[in-house]
């Protein structure tokens, strides 16, 4: 069949089992925008800036594991993509970027909305393409979805040119690809297995630490299984919440800056670490050269370079999570007897002993609101059924705190870049995805003011978002450094002339709630979520004072955390 | 430590600048990079010269490894190898004392001189970068007015080859 690169691209799209691309046109894309006309198999989404498009897209590719779609036009449609491509490029989530690019004959000579595609994307895609010819659109696009969905996933450019897209070619997608330069390994060495299994049982002061490569690997049964067999203490990052439980017994909460005091200590204190699809991030390490000093670390991931980053690792096992947990599985039972289950009740009593500071206990208050009261008010609603985005700040790690995740892909924020402004568009995504789900996007006022256009989106798709504003009047979470480290020179943190975000929403067609003392919160957030067709915003105004706690300073070891605002620091002393 | 790697990658446009921008990116040392076509044409191959911790470099042959464009790849350095590096140099030749102490120095290095002006003389030299730094240090007692080096190629020696 004979058919245009639009045509192509579109049908590309179809054959591929897309449901929503998230776009905005322009001129270099409309031919693509025009065969996108003549079709209704794709249904398109209209957002209202491309960075939008991409967390949409983002969002949508985070809770359902399928790749997410964005189509934009050339220059500063793919300058504002760039943000959302770094965004999925961090946290290794599948997503294929379609730009259009002016005309070939062009190309290079600072035409109308060009802009170097491929070289402006290069640092934050795992792969570019330029199309040049039309006769290799179509392997160039099953290159680009495979590419983003399989090893370590990761966004894909697919850079069209204009005249490519007006030109023919006979459509043949390829049913499968495979690459010789790109092999990416998916079961895990059986001898590498065994060695680590050698040293799980062995450990007497085990932690399982697992991040956002278990939920990418969809591995949170198999891991589950493995804890519930090792009944080990485990932790999360914040990329990992929902992999285990939150209700599990083992389970110790999150680790790292804004962790639980058991869990960091338990890092620290450990004699071996297994690591699932986590990469010793900075936020999660502290201090590299006061980083878990006693411990031997197995480490699974899919991707070598991954392992052994940062932190020296003595069972390295390459592969899908899923695959080595599910062998590591059927391995351990044949070796259960071999675990030291004395040592392992002591580790934890010891482990129990630090859960027993509450680390996350907050002083709650009759006068001003409290924001973690406000999660866990809509952890209690929404029975932790909700699918939870956010953006990025104190709220982001309140969310991750109280928020107890009983599931994998429910929390979606950006955790790598740390991307304000990715809250609303990602829920846009999560609840195209899921239509009868409860999709709330916790924010901050200084967040939600980065991509507030998309409340116009969200209207013209009827997405019924719940936008829970914990509004303190600050960037939160830069004032509480400024608090903390600069002397309380609170330098450019407040957000002098906020909006009235309720008749923002309003304006916007939406519901809007304001909500300003702490006895109106459960009244507010129930009637909130009653409204269960609606977009509702609800600007909860809390504690300007609050910070985030427990917490790690930049420089210190998962055993110096800080648990309380006086005086509330543990020493290692102390723990002895 | 100085490394040679040598890397096969997809002949396609773009492919440099992937390899050129992760070592700048992550800010890995490049002391020399070559790239040509090879016979395959659709492999171009690539040779690159850099120094780090054994954790660096094991990182750089990863994240190598890891862009899309790059087919294969080996640190020589691992195994025996040989390093070639070809240079050309531009130097005063005005007396004739200066032009017979080029000369000399260029029969003792096994160079050759392949251009001749009324006050320069051109050569050329092909050897290990060693060799080709020793020769640049003797070339101080005359003036140097240009030097163009290519940057060290690299192969296995024997039966090492790194090939499809």
């Amino acid at each position: 069949m004979i058919l245009t690169g639009a045509d192509i691209v579109i049908r590309c799209l179809q054959d591929e089992g897309i449901e929503y691309i998230f776009g905005y046109p322009g001129g270099a894309a409309l031919h693509i925008y025009d065969a996108m006309y003549r079709q209704d198999k794709v249904k398109h989404v209209l957002v209202r800036h491309e960075q939008g498009a991409t967390h949409a897209a983002d969002g949508y590719a985070r809770a359902t594991g399928k790749p997410g779609v964005v189509l934009v036009t050339s220059g500063p449609g793919v300058t504002n993509t760039v943000t959302g491509i770094a965004t999925a490029f961090m946290d290794s989530i599948p997503m294929v970027v379609i730009t259009a690019q002016v005309p070939s004959h062009l190309i290079g000579d600072d035409a109308f909305q060009e802009v170097d595609t491929v070289g402006v994307t290069r640092p934050c895609v795992k792969h570019n393409f330029l199309v040049k010819d039309v006769t290799r659109l179509a392997e160039t696009m099953k290159k680009a979805f495979y590419i983003a969905s399989s090893g370590r996933p990761g966004p894909v450019v697919v850079d069209v040119p204009k005249d490519v897209t007006a030109r023919s070619a006979e459509y043949v997608y390829p049913d499968t690809m495979s690459m010789r330069s790109y092999q990416p390994r998916v079961r895990g060495h059986n001898k590498q297995i065994r060695k680590g299994i050698d040293l799980l049982v062995k450990a007497k002061k085990p932690i399982i630490y697992t991040g956002g490569g278990a939920v990418l690997a969809d591995a949170a049964d198999a891991l589950t299984e493995l804890v519930n067999t090792l009944e080990y203490p485990s932790t999360s990052t914040l990329m990992g919440l929902g992999a285990i439980p939150a209700s599990n017994p083992n389970f110790l909460g999150m680790l790292g800056m804004h962790g639980t005091y058991e869990s960091n200590m338990a890092m620290y204190e450990c004699d071996v670490m297994l690591a699932v699809g986590a990469r010793f991030d900075d936020r999660v390490t502290g201090e590299l050269s006061k980083f878990s000093p006693k411990s031997e670390i197995v480490q699974i991931d899919i991707d070598p370079s991954s392992i052994g980053k940062n932190v020296p690792v003595a069972v390295p096992i390459v592969g899908d999570c899923n695959a080595v947990l599910l062998e590591m599985n059927a391995q351990l039972k044949t070796r259960l007897h071999e675990i030291n289950r004395k040592a392992i009740d002591s580790w934890w009593g010891t482990v129990n002993r630090w859960k027993s500071k509450d680390s996350l206990a907050y002083d709650s208050s009759d006068t001003v609101i409290k924001p973690q009261h406000v999660v866990q008010k809509m952890l209690e609603i929404t029975k932790g059924e909700a699918y939870i985005t956010s953006d990025v700040g104190q709220h982001q790690m309140w969310a991750a705190q109280y928020y107890a995740f009983e599931q994998p892909r429910k929390w979606i924020n950006s955790g790598g870049l740390g991307t304000m402004g990715f809250g609303l568009p990602a829920a846009m995504g999560v609840q195209l995805a899921f239509p009868g789900e409860v999709v709330v996007c916790i924010t901050g006022d200084a967040s939600i003011q980065m991509m507030l256009q998309e409340l116009s989106t969200c209207l013209q798709y009827c997405l019924p978002v719940k936008v829970i504003n914990l509004n303190n009047q600050y960037m939160g979470m830069v004032r509480q450094w400024q608090e903390f480290f600069y002397d309380r020179r609170y330098s450019h943190s407040y957000m002098d002339a906020l909006p009235d975000f309720v008749a923002l929403a309003e304006s916007y067609g939406h519901v809007g709630m304001r909500v300003e003392t702490p006895d109106k919160v459960d009244a507010v957030l129930s009637e909130a979520f009653s409204m269960k067709d609606r977009l509702v915003f609800v600007d909860v105004i809390t504690d300007p004072t609050e910070n985030v706690y427990p917490m790690i300073a930049a420089g210190k070891g998962h055993n110096e955390m800080q648990l309380k605002p006086n005086g509330g620091d543990v020493t290692e002393r102390e723990l002895a | 430590m100085r490394r040679i790697i040598s890397i096969l990658l997809e002949n396609e446009s773009g492919a440099l600048s992937r390899v050129a921008g992760l070592f700048s990116a992550r800010g890995y040392n490049i002391e020399s990079l070559t790239v040509a076509p090879t016979d395959d044409e659709s492999l171009s191959r690539m040779t690159i010269v850099t120094s780090g911790t054994d954790a660096i470099i094991e990182q750089i042959t990863k994240q190598l490894n890891k862009l899309v464009d790059v087919v294969k790849l080996r640190d020589l350095t691992e195994g025996r190898h040989l390093g070639r590096e070809l240079m050309l140099a531009k130097v005063a030749a005005v007396n004739k004392d200066q032009k017979e102490e080029i000369k000399r120095l260029v029969d003792i290095f096994r160079g050759r001189v392949i251009d001749v002006a009324d006050s320069t003389y051109t050569l050329e030299m092909t050897g290990s970068s060693e060799k080709v730094d020793a020769f640049l240090d003797e070339l101080s007692r005359v003036e140097l007015i240009e030097v163009v080096r290519s940057g060290t190629l690299g192969i296995g020696r024997g039966k090492n080859a790194l090939k499809m």
